[in-house]
């Protein structure tokens, strides 16, 4: 911070006198390793919390394949008949936040639908309220956290993932779905998906997504699991994986169906059930798995650590610029070069 | 239950809780968490006060069982230095990167006075920094090698009476900047009855004085019990001692004396086994908690109210840090721009002032030269004159001459009484 320089410690009190750090070998049981125990304990007692973002257009089977996702009724959409579905005619965005619990861990959930996306007749700029939602709750958190007292835990709300629904058109991306991704995969993680797979052939899925990867690839489009945050090696194999399989082709289904003397979750139609959790019809289990099962955790952390950062650095920024501007009534910066 | 107390405190905030009809597969992810944590590492900072030979070293060695530094220090150190090392151990996956900062030449001067200043500004300094990184546009908090010291092991000497001055003086200063967890040193030294008692009278100054030693946590019931007990046995009578001995059929480190042998790991003897259940096999992460959510929140607030900052502004209305922060910085260039007019008025004035007095000093020299131009000036005139006169009376001379000459010659030829009369006339009439 200008105008005050940090006083050093006396030089007699330096932060680290060795010059490399010194391995030691342990001569028996200390119990360090406990400190993973503690750990757990304590992110157990405070419990997590995950926002999920979904977009598409209507009727691709968003509030179905989250409700399949956490196998519960997360968004409560009515299915009887008679009912119409009313299409807003702007982009809206709704929250539903639940608190869900498995085996002692609690989750607070939040899933923000956006119905409107894509359904009018000109989408120009149909993405504005959605990034200007994701940035709001940045600006939420920059706000607490800059505050003199702040809270122990700061409340999180920001996106933690979008996952974007592409149609099963079969063909290429729409200029659409590449704009949006194009613009959001700089400010949240986006995991697309191929809705309502069900309408493809496995040649015709394959074919599919290598063009999007394709696509997304010419356009310089990086979707979650971005090549750039990988850490090690390790990582960086087991992201390969996914990322060869990116977009997930998925069914959602919220039903259960006899099949084999198990109850599984499909959808029946006449020619057969697609059985949503049988890695051969969908690959519904794979995005389960990367959301929730082994990503979810980095998700959030590339989020706060890569995504917040850059928010932040660019909000910090603009203030600056914004603080000496004429605007204010303070001295215009061109007009405080020029007396010098 | 603390599992009902979460969901009372997120029910507060307006969400209903759902029921799952299957396994979805969250529950992995406190391994999630800790897996990540376990890539990353984990930092832990122990800062170790106590007078010259009372035993740091050696405890902290027993600790980890391994053997750090070997450097004994002197007596005769003139003020208290703090000597911080960072060490890496590992153990099974877990890599830790430990820093142990010693207080060299505490206690030691005959003027005590200035004693714990150096340690307060040491704890103050890695907030600091902290802060420094925490409040910079571009920063990278996830792999910043945190400083902060996470736990004071503050060693007591034995004497088996009360606390020193320079003991409670010191821990009275450090008490809402570190988590202090005081131990009494070289603990052989002293009976069991006459521990019982110490312990009692020390921690009662400690209480009468206010002094907040670091209390293990008791909310979380798997923990509670073990914590509340072990609560009653601080202050904790140590004995360190890394060389071993066969004991029956075990190896264990012991101190021996002609009267017997002293146990390090055995309860009986010292509470040395307490200390490490507590410090790392138990609370570690708990330390590392308190510091960065109660220490170092109070020091950010504190610092950062000091440089003027508040969350609300003058008519009590919410102003973010970032226009208190935007005021003062165009106010500190404000500073600096007047500084610099400043600056360069004196700068414009001091040159005008020079020239004056150069051109002061041409014109004097100008005039000096006039003056001498005109003096030699009318010298050549007067020189002139005096020569044209001079002229002039040759030229009349040389008449003169050449008349009398012909008068002369004249004369020669003519009469002379006729003559002389007529010379004389001539002569007049000449």
């Amino acid at each position: 911070m200008e105008g005050q320089p940090v006083q050093p410690a006396p030089e007699e009190t330096p932060r680290n006198t060795n010059p490399a750090n010194v391995g030691l070998e342990l001569f028996g049981y200390v119990g360090i390793e406990a400190v993973l125990d503690q750990m757990r304990i304590k992110t157990m007692k405070t419990g997590f919390e995950f926002n999920l973002m979904v977009v598409g257009q209507s009727g691709l089977g968003k509030s179905t394949m989250v409700n399949t996702l956490f196998k519960s009724k997360v968004s409560r959409k009515p299915t009887g008949p008679g009912y119409e579905e009313h299409i807003p005619k702007t982009v809206q965005l709704q929250s539903v936040t639940h608190i869900i619990e498995e085996k002692g861990v609690k989750m607070k959930l939040t899933v923000t639908d956006t119905p409107g996306f894509g359904d009018q007749i000109n989408n120009e700029n149909c993405w504005d309220p959605i990034i200007k939602y994701i940035n709001e709750q940045y600006e939420k958190y920059l706000r607490e956290e800059i505050l003199i007292s702040r809270k122990r835990k700061i409340p999180d709300t920001r996106v933690h993932s979008c996952v974007y629904f592409v149609p099963p058109t079969g063909h290429w991306l729409r200029p659409l779905d590449l704009e949006f991704m194009r613009r959001l995969s700089k400010i949240v993680n986006v995991v697309p998906v191929i809705a309502k797979a069900d309408t493809l052939t496995l040649e015709e899925r394959a074919e599919f997504k290598q063009r999007i990867q394709k696509d997304l690839k010419a356009h310089g489009i990086s979707v979650y699991p971005q090549e750039d945050f990988d850490d090690n090696p390790d990582d960086r194999i087991l992201n390969d994986k996914i990322r060869d399989k990116i977009p997930f082709a998925v069914v959602g289904a919220d039903k259960e169906h006899q099949v084999n003397g198990k109850r599984v979750l499909g959808r029946k139609t006449k020619w057969g059930i697609i059985e949503v959790e049988n890695p051969a019809h969908c690959e519904f289990p794979l995005l389960r798995d990367l959301l929730i099962r082994s990503h979810l955790q980095d998700l959030k952390d590339i989020t706060h650590n890569v995504h917040y950062e850059s928010y932040r650095v660019q909000r910090l920024n603009e203030s600056n610029r914004l603080a000496l501007s004429p605007v204010n009534g303070l001295l215009g910066k061109d007009e405080v070069e020029s007396d010098l | 239950m603390a599992s009902s107390e979460v969901a009372r405190q997120l029910q507060n905030d307006n969400c209903r809780p759902l029921s799952l009809s299957g396994h979805v597969g969250f529950d992995s992810l406190p391994d999630q968490l800790v897996n990540k944590s376990v890539n990353q590492g984990f930092c832990f900072n122990i800062l170790c006060i106590g007078e010259t030979g009372i035993g740091k070293s050696t405890l902290i060695d027993t600790l980890f069982n391994t053997s750090f530094d070997d450097r004994v220090s002197t007596h005769f150190q003139p003020n208290v230095r703090l000597r911080a090392q960072t060490y890496e151990l590992q153990e099974s996956n877990v890599r830790l990167k430990l820093t142990i900062v010693n207080t060299v030449g505490f206690g030691d001067q005959i003027n005590k006075e200035d004693s714990y200043q150096p340690i307060v500004d040491y704890i103050d300094a890695q907030f600091e920094a902290y802060l420094q990184e925490e409040l910079k546009i571009k920063r990278s908090l996830y792999n910043y090698h945190d400083t902060r010291i996470h736990v004071c092991l503050y060693f007591i000497s034995p004497t088996g009476h009360s606390l020193k001055t320079l003991d409670l003086l010191t821990m009275k200063n450090l008490d809402s900047k570190v988590n202090i967890i005081p131990v009494i040193a070289k603990a052989d030294t002293i009976s069991k009855t006459e521990l019982q008692k110490f312990k009692i009278k020390l921690m009662s100054e400690l209480v009468s004085n206010g002094v907040q030693i670091y209390q293990f946590p008791t909310d979380d019931e798997t923990i509670s019990k073990i914590n509340a007990t072990m609560n009653g046995h601080l202050p904790f009578a140590v004995v360190g001692s890394m060389e071993e001995m066969k004991i029956g059929n075990k190896m264990v480190k012991a101190r021996q004396y002609p009267w017997g042998i002293v146990q390090v790991e055995n309860e009986n003897h010292c509470d040395f086994v307490k200390l490490r259940e507590m410090l790392i096999c138990t609370n570690m992460e708990d330390l590392r908690e308190q510091t960065h959510a109660r220490h170092y929140e109070l020091y950010r607030r504190c610092k950062l109210e000091e440089m003027g900052f508040r969350d609300t502004g003058p008519e009590n209305k919410p102003v973010s840090l970032q226009e208190t922060y935007e005021a003062k910085r165009h106010e500190f260039f404000g500073e600096l721009q007047r500084k610099e007019e400043e600056m360069r008025q004196m700068f414009v004035q001091r040159v005008k002032e020079k020239e004056a007095i150069l051109k002061e000093a041409e014109r004097e020299l100008q005039a000096k030269f006039e003056h001498l131009k005109r003096l030699h000036q009318e010298e050549r005139m007067k020189l002139e004159e005096k020569r044209k006169l001079l002229e002039d009376d040759m030229i009349a001379f040389n008449k003169r001459k050449a008349a009398t000459e012909l008068l002369q010659a004249q004369a020669f030829a003519s009469t002379p009484s006729v003559s002389l009369k007529k010379d004389k006339d001539r002569k007049n009439f000449m």
